[in-house]
């Protein structure tokens, strides 16, 4: 049997300058608390991965981040998160702008029953945006960026159903990024894909963080192991370790997050 | 037999008589239908009997059966045509009282606009007293005469539709304008502008009458004389025969062209004798169009409500008592949608818009009476819980994870229903408008209180502005069988006249149905859904 503390601790390493700042986070589904007063800082232009077993809340948080929680009905949420400064749970914030800083991507893929150029091109034109060549030019980057170019630049007209599942997930990702966010949130991004397709998205994610800041829930520790910048383990709704990936898997600081990364629980 | 009952064999065998014999009603339905139905415009023989009694008479035999208490005893029905003559279309007769059977080649079958069919021989052909053509001429004087009258006939119609039909139009239109003038108190000089153009229309009404009286004593003058057998020769005004020919003299090809031509008469004329002959266009152009407003109506309606139900009402107690009540709506018979329609549509809304609209012209009613717009607003109350239900269902079966991409992107959750909602659940959305234009195709109790009559000749679509006519009564397939087969004076002429009908009501529903299905695979493999 593992060793659970009674007493939750929490060991967070200072971070500058951070893009996402969470204070005393705690949430509720209807009178089940699945978060409880998590606080974290968010690294810019880093790959900042959140880890821990199944129902730990890693996912509830990344949903918090854009304020997916929202559809949800019976969710009830305390604390302060910061996007940039602003408080992304203000009254007077505008949650649609928040998704347009905030990219996601999901663990199912979920491309639109549309074509591949418009699927990229969705997150513009619900903007407003109209103008051909802005369109062209988002769509390419976003594919580019996505590594998703050179296998789709001359079928861009053709359904996007018909990709293969690691097409899909990566042109999801291309579509986050077309409408040029902050922050790109990612939700077990490889679990359905198999491991050909795991390895394409992961080297996406490596190319990535030079100009977004990512934040990824992951099942697969050698997945946040080879990705991620810093990496934040969850128990129980709570934030037990956050450090240096490196940090956090070779010498953690918690005597849990040890037995959890070593694979002796979860 | 353990091991039998437990290699689920029995259950198979049940499951598969149960569709099979489903398979055999529905196949059992169409061949019935059809057999009886697509004989019916085929010109078989004429045949002379003569009885034992001295009787003869030219008749086409329908049917045989057995006496019944008499075995081995048979008897025939005979169309032996000429009513006017014998007061009944069709007649029973003993095969033991027939004494000879032949078939005349120079036998003929005159199909006329009253009376039904003649039979007979073609002796002459006469023009105001001139005889122009006789014994072997008169079928081609008939042919000519026939050319003669209907070159008349199109152009007493075009008087009548245009020019007859916009004075007609017009003096209506001055008689309301002179109501109108006096309830509104207008001083007197404006009462007798109006008068006086109505008295210039009826003098051009009277010019246009007489012209029409003049082609039609015209188109008259023609006079066919047929012998019919025992008796003497019976005049027959020419413009009267729809048809004329001598079926025994004809081969197959010629037969099979003209059982074309009576099939495409059937479908693009006009009924004649109370419905049971001519053509059904009407009956059929009126299913047709009120189908269509029926669709235009009820699906934004419904898919709206599904939405609100779907996509915005909390998830609640009220929520689930609305959907058990629509649901409910579904099984309350037809007849009562219908009550609901006159009361509300025609009385309630449509009186209303007489009053406020078409005052002039009351009492009698404009909107306020049965009209293809209630019946197709019935019918579309009638079908909404279907297309409710429908449109439910496939906006469940579109995955949650759509709806967050769409929202995750920053959309507003109207261009999440309008991009990538709806577009995802139009496969399903267009089974339910298949399902309700199926029940409302074959709808016929609400029809006949709010809109349907036995006979409409004017279409609810016409080249008369405003050209539709929502307010117009209309003929529909499923009225004009029960019209036909229950309410006809001439029942034995109308029945096969109601196999034809339903299996035109069959296709109609059938086409309907498949151009919906086709709509939907095309948009199926436009929005497939994702893999996994």
């Amino acid at each position: 049997m593992p060793r659970i503390p009674e007493i939750p601790e929490t060991a967070t390493v200072a971070i500058d300058s951070p893009v996402v700042t969470v204070r005393d986070l705690s949430l509720h589904y209807g009178s089940t608390q699945a978060l409880f007063d998590v606080g974290l800082d968010v690294p810019e232009r880093q790959v900042t991965a959140l880890i821990g077993p199944s129902g730990c809340g890693k996912s509830t948080l990344l949903r918090c981040l854009n304020r997916l929680n929202d559809l949800i009905d019976g969710v009830t949420i305390s604390g302060r998160v910061t996007l940039q400064g602003d408080d992304i749970y203000h009254p007077a914030y505008d949650v649609i702008e928040l998704r347009r800083r905030v990219g996601m991507v999901f663990q199912k893929s979920n491309p639109f029953p549309k074509s591949i150029y418009e699927n990229v091109a969705y997150g513009l034109r619900i903007a407003g945006e109209t103008d051909r060549r802005v369109l062209d030019e988002a769509v390419e980057g976003g594919l580019r960026s996505a590594a998703l170019w050179d296998e789709v630049k001359d079928r861009l007209q053709e359904s996007a159903i018909d990709l293969s599942g690691g097409q899909q997930q990566r042109l999801c990702i291309a579509r986050a990024l077309a409408v040029s966010p902050s922050v790109v949130l990612m939700d077990e991004p490889c679990s359905a894909l198999d491991p050909t397709a795991t390895s394409r998205v992961e080297e996406t994610i490596a190319e990535l963080k030079e100009r977004y800041t990512i934040v990824i829930v992951t099942h697969n520790m050698q997945q946040a192991s080879r990705v991620s910048d810093y990496t934040a383990f969850f128990y129980l709704g709570r934030l037990v370790e956050m450090d240096h990936t490196e940090r956090v898997f070779t010498n953690p600081r918690l005597r849990q997050t040890e037995d959890y990364v070593s694979g002796r629980f979860g | 037999m353990r091991g039998f009952l437990r290699s689920g064999e029995p259950f198979i065998w049940l499951a598969g008589s149960a569709l099979a014999l489903c398979l055999v009603m529905i196949g059992g339905l169409v061949v019935v239908v059809v057999v009886n139905g697509l004989g019916f415009f085929w010109p078989s023989d004429l045949e002379r009997l003569e009885l034992a009694d001295g009787q003869v008479l030219l008749a086409r035999t329908v049917d045989r059966q057995e006496i019944p208490g008499q075995p081995g005893a048979f008897r025939v029905q005979a169309k032996v045509g000429n009513r006017d003559l014998y007061g009944l279309d069709f007649r029973w007769i003993d095969e033991a009282a027939i004494a000879r059977r032949e078939r005349p080649a120079a036998a003929a079958v005159f199909e006329r606009l009253e009376w039904g069919d003649a039979h007979g021989y073609l002796r002459r052909v006469e023009r105001a007293g001139v005889t122009l053509g006789q014994g072997g001429r008169a079928w081609e004087a008939l042919h000519r005469a026939r050319t003669e009258t209907a070159a008349l006939q199109e152009r007493i119609e075009a008087l009548e539709a245009g020019e007859l039909g916009a004075v007609n139009a017009e003096i209506e239109a001055l008689r309301l304008e002179r109501r109108r003038l006096e309830m509104s108190g207008a001083p007197a000089e404006a009462l007798a502008e109006v008068d006086g153009r109505r008295d210039h229309l009826w003098e051009r009404y009277e010019e246009l009458a007489a012209e029409l009286a003049g082609l039609r004593d015209r188109s008259e003058r023609y006079v066919a004389f047929l012998q019919i057998d025992g008796g003497a020769e019976r005049p027959l005004k020419v413009a009267h025969v729809v048809r004329a020919y001598r079926p025994n003299d004809m081969g197959p090809a010629a037969k099979t062209g003209l059982y074309a031509e009576k099939v495409w008469e059937f479908l693009a004329g006009e009924p004649r004798e109370s419905n049971t002959e001519g053509g059904i266009f009407p009956a059929l152009f009126g299913t047709v169009m009120m189908v269509l407003l029926m669709t235009l109506a009820v699906v934004p309606f419904g898919v709206l409500a599904a939405l609100y139900l779907r996509e915005y009402a909390r998830q609640g107690l009220l929520v689930r008592a609305v959907r058990i009540a629509v649901n409910n709506l579904a099984g309350v018979p037809s007849i009562v949608f219908g009550m609901f329609g006159l009361g509300f549509f025609v009385y309630g809304v449509g009186g209303t818009i007489d009053r406020i609209f078409y005052p002039e012209s009351l009492p009698t009613p404009t909107f306020g009476t049965g009209g293809i717009l209630w019946a197709s607003l019935t019918l579309a109350l009638l079908t909404l819980p279907v297309v409710i239900v429908a449109t439910e269902e496939a906006l469940a079966s579109v995955p949650m994870g759509l709806r967050e991409g769409s929202l995750a992107l920053g959309s507003t959750k109207l261009q999440m229903i309008w991009r990538v909602l709806l577009p995802s659940a139009l496969p399903g959305i267009l089974t339910g408008v298949i399902l309700a234009t199926a029940r409302g195709a074959g709808e016929v109790a609400p029809l006949m209180i709010t809109g349907v009559v036995k006979l409409a000749p004017d279409l609810p679509l016409d080249g008369i502005f405003p050209f539709l006519h929502l307010e117009r009564k209309f003929m529909h397939l499923g009225f004009h069988i029960y019209d036909v087969g229950f309410q006809s004076p001439n029942v034995e002429a109308a029945r096969p006249m109601v196999y034809t009908t339903t299996f035109l009501l069959l296709v109609v529903v059938l086409i309907l149905n498949l151009t919906a299905i086709v709509v939907r695979g095309r948009l199926r493999k436009r929005y497939a859904m994702t893999a996994f």
